[in-house]
């Protein structure tokens, strides 16, 4: 098989018919290329939206208070809902699926240390937050809230790194004091970026935030996370039954969805990647599709070519060429061309994805990646793509051959 | 050199057509014989069978002694490769292979070097007056030079027998002199040649002519002295 005298013979022929070796080639790179396009594109932004969900509990639940839309019970319509202690003591006490807690308290503030300053917005949490969002102090960075800083009402405050480097510099911030509004605030540590947000921002205790900024009274968002759900149906059933808990709570028509806004992490989670395997699935349907019509190509081309070498074949079986020279110079001719193609055009596929990727992680592209991230393919699916086509243009040439190569020798040299 | 015994070959496509009925023919080493007959005697047939690119139905056919009958494919390869030359109306070159190549192809399924086969295949093409066009392709060179090169090619792997179906077919008067002079001091040099033509012309050359008519033998002639 491995005769560099039959690889001589096979070269010749490819080499002499620059057009047809080009053709059947191209179908096949680009089918390839095709294919890990497609499946990078699908798999960057399958990452992309994922890093969104960065490290937040993707069992969480926000809740908030709005206005009521019907009147009950003797209250009119649009009656503001406030949250407050009660909720809190609803959900530790009724709603056994609840597992940490937190109140949170959101206000915006001007922020300013020595000559800079900046706008940033300001998070009143408790220490289960941590839980509840995935928070995580950098390394030698500080510390989160603690009991303490919660209990005596303390005015620290855990900063992210952009407000850090404004703020800053290069200096090392925990333990200096800065302005927020007109109180001076102690800087505890610094967190971990989740990729979403990037705006300046501090977390504070949450009994800080009500005392300054809410007259010491009520809650913004009541944030907790939930044990024991995993499909989407138990999630709406949660969702239902917990707004009957809090008509109860607030005295509104339990009919009425407006008082109530409620961000289900996990539901959304779930709806994602609904939303995610469909856009998959479809991403294959095209990527197979089209590496099946690269197969088609070789087909075609090999169906053809054996068809205009029937006379060729002919000339050979009476020059001596056994029938079994004849298949096997057919299809390892085939099986070069398409290894070659195939590799090149996996080559360019995979290779666009890195160069993407690359530039996708150069600095100045944070935003970008919020959507798109690492459009690459898994090398072993790339290679068995390969394979598929390198068996199919085995087949694709060995069938035609074999039917040519079964025609007598005397016919075979009639044809034209 | 060649012995049939009785050889019938029937085409079963559609009706059956009886094609060859029991032709008895020897031929002896060195001799060139012409096959002469109209169209539909079964001439080709004959030859196709003779250069086991056909089988036949019933009978017997030796070739140098060896019985020629239900051959597999590969072994018939192998026989045409080292017995039989062949030579075609059409030459039948390969049209992306330069002379050379085409010259030098028999060889190649006898496994012999790149090389050694196309210096081989070098001293025929000068031996039939085509040195300066061994790296021309088929389409650069004319009907004479084309049969010429079929004719090294026929000759390169040095067969016991050269069959030549109308070999001055596609060739005017001049360059068919030309070609049927080749073939005579070929057959001089002792090899075994069976032609089939419709030109008498080309059959005067020969010392033997057969005429077929109807799948059997009609006469054979044999031509004292005959030298162009």
């Amino acid at each position: 098989m491995f005769d560099i005298d039959n690889w001589a013979e096979i070269f010749s022929t490819i080499k002499k018919n620059k057009m047809r070796t080009f053709l059947t080639g191209f179908s096949i790179s680009w089918g390839i290329f095709m294919f890990c396009v497609l499946l990078a594109a699908g798999n960057g932004l399958r990452n992309g939206m994922q890093s969104g969900f960065g490290d937040r509990s993707v069992n969480s639940v926000q809740y908030w208070g709005r206005t009521t839309s019907m009147p009950y019970k003797g209250f009119p319509d649009n009656r503001p809902i406030r949250l407050d202690s009660k909720d809190l003591k609803l959900i530790e006490g009724k709603v056994p699926e609840a597992d940490k807690l937190s109140g949170m308290i959101f206000t915006d503030v001007n922020a300013n240390y020595g000559t800079r300053n900046t706008s940033s917005s300001f998070v009143g949490i408790n220490i289960d937050y941590k839980g509840i969002s995935g928070l995580k102090i950098k390394d030698n960075q500080g510390r989160f809230l603690n009991e303490m800083d919660i209990k005596e009402k303390r005015k620290v405050a855990v900063i992210n790194q952009r407000l850090k480097e404004i703020l800053f510099g290069d200096e090392n911030p925990v333990g200096k004091l800065f302005i927020a509004g007109n109180l001076g605030y102690r800087v505890i540590g610094v967190y971990e970026e989740s990729s979403w947000r990037d705006g300046a921002q501090a977390y504070i205790p949450v009994s800080t935030a009500q005392l300054l900024y809410r007259e010491g009274y009520g809650y913004d968002n009541i944030a907790f996370t939930l044990k024991g759900l995993t499909s989407k149906e138990e999630n709406k059933a949660f969702e239902e039954s917990f707004r009957g808990k809090l008509s109860v709570l607030h005295f509104f028509d339990p009919k009425d969805e407006r008082p109530i806004g409620i961000w289900n992490q996990l539901q959304n989670y779930l709806e994602f990647l609904g939303i995610f395997n469909g856009i998959t699935a479809f991403i294959w349907i095209i990527g197979v599709g089209t590496l099946i019509a690269g197969i088609i190509g070789v087909s075609n081309i090999m169906l053809i070519t054996v068809r205009e070498r029937t006379r060729e074949f002919g000339i050979r079986k009476a020059l001596g060429a056994k029938p079994s020279s004849i298949l096997g110079s057919i299809i390892m001719e085939s099986v070069f061309i398409t290894s070659l193609f195939g590799y090149i055009g996996m080559f360019l596929g995979v290779g666009l994805g890195e160069l993407v990727s690359s530039v996708l992680e150069s600095p100045g592209m944070e935003e970008a990646t919020r959507m798109f991230k690492n459009p690459t393919i898994d090398v072993g699916v790339a290679i068995s793509a390969m394979l598929v086509l390198i068996l199919s243009g085995v087949l694709a040439g060995y069938f035609p051959a074999l039917k040519a190569v079964r025609v007598s020798a005397v016919e075979a040299m009639r044809a034209e | 050199m060649i012995d049939l015994k009785g050889v019938n070959k029937t085409y079963y496509g559609g009706a059956a057509l009886h094609v060859l009925k029991g032709i008895d023919l020897h031929i002896a080493q060195g001799e060139m014989v012409s096959i002469m007959g109209a169209s539909g005697s079964g001439k080709s047939t004959l030859l196709n069978i003779l250069g086991i690119l056909d089988t036949y139905d019933t009978g017997e056919y030796y070739l140098n002694n060896l019985l020629i009958r239900n051959l597999s494919e590969t072994k018939a390869a192998e026989l045409r490769n080292k017995m039989i030359g062949f030579i075609f109306q059409s030459f039948n070159l390969i049209n992306f292979k330069n002379a050379v190549e085409n010259v030098a192809l028999p060889l190649y399924y006898q496994g012999i070097s790149r090389r050694k086969r196309n210096n081989i295949a070098l001293e025929y093409l000068d031996r039939m007056g085509l040195k300066d066009w061994a790296h021309h392709l088929p389409s650069e060179l004319s009907g004479g030079q084309k049969q010429r090169v079929a004719i090294a090619r026929a000759l390169i792997a040095k067969p016991q027998i050269i069959l030549a179906d109308e070999p001055t077919g596609a060739l005017d008067s001049k360059t068919s002199e030309e070609v049927i002079q080749i073939l005579r001091e070929v057959n001089k040099e002792g090899m075994t040649m069976i032609i089939v033509t419709h030109e008498h012309s080309v059959a005067n050359a020969t010392d033997k002519i057969i005429r077929l008519k109807d799948g059997v033998i009609e006469s054979i002639e044999v031509q004292e002295g005959c030298l162009i």
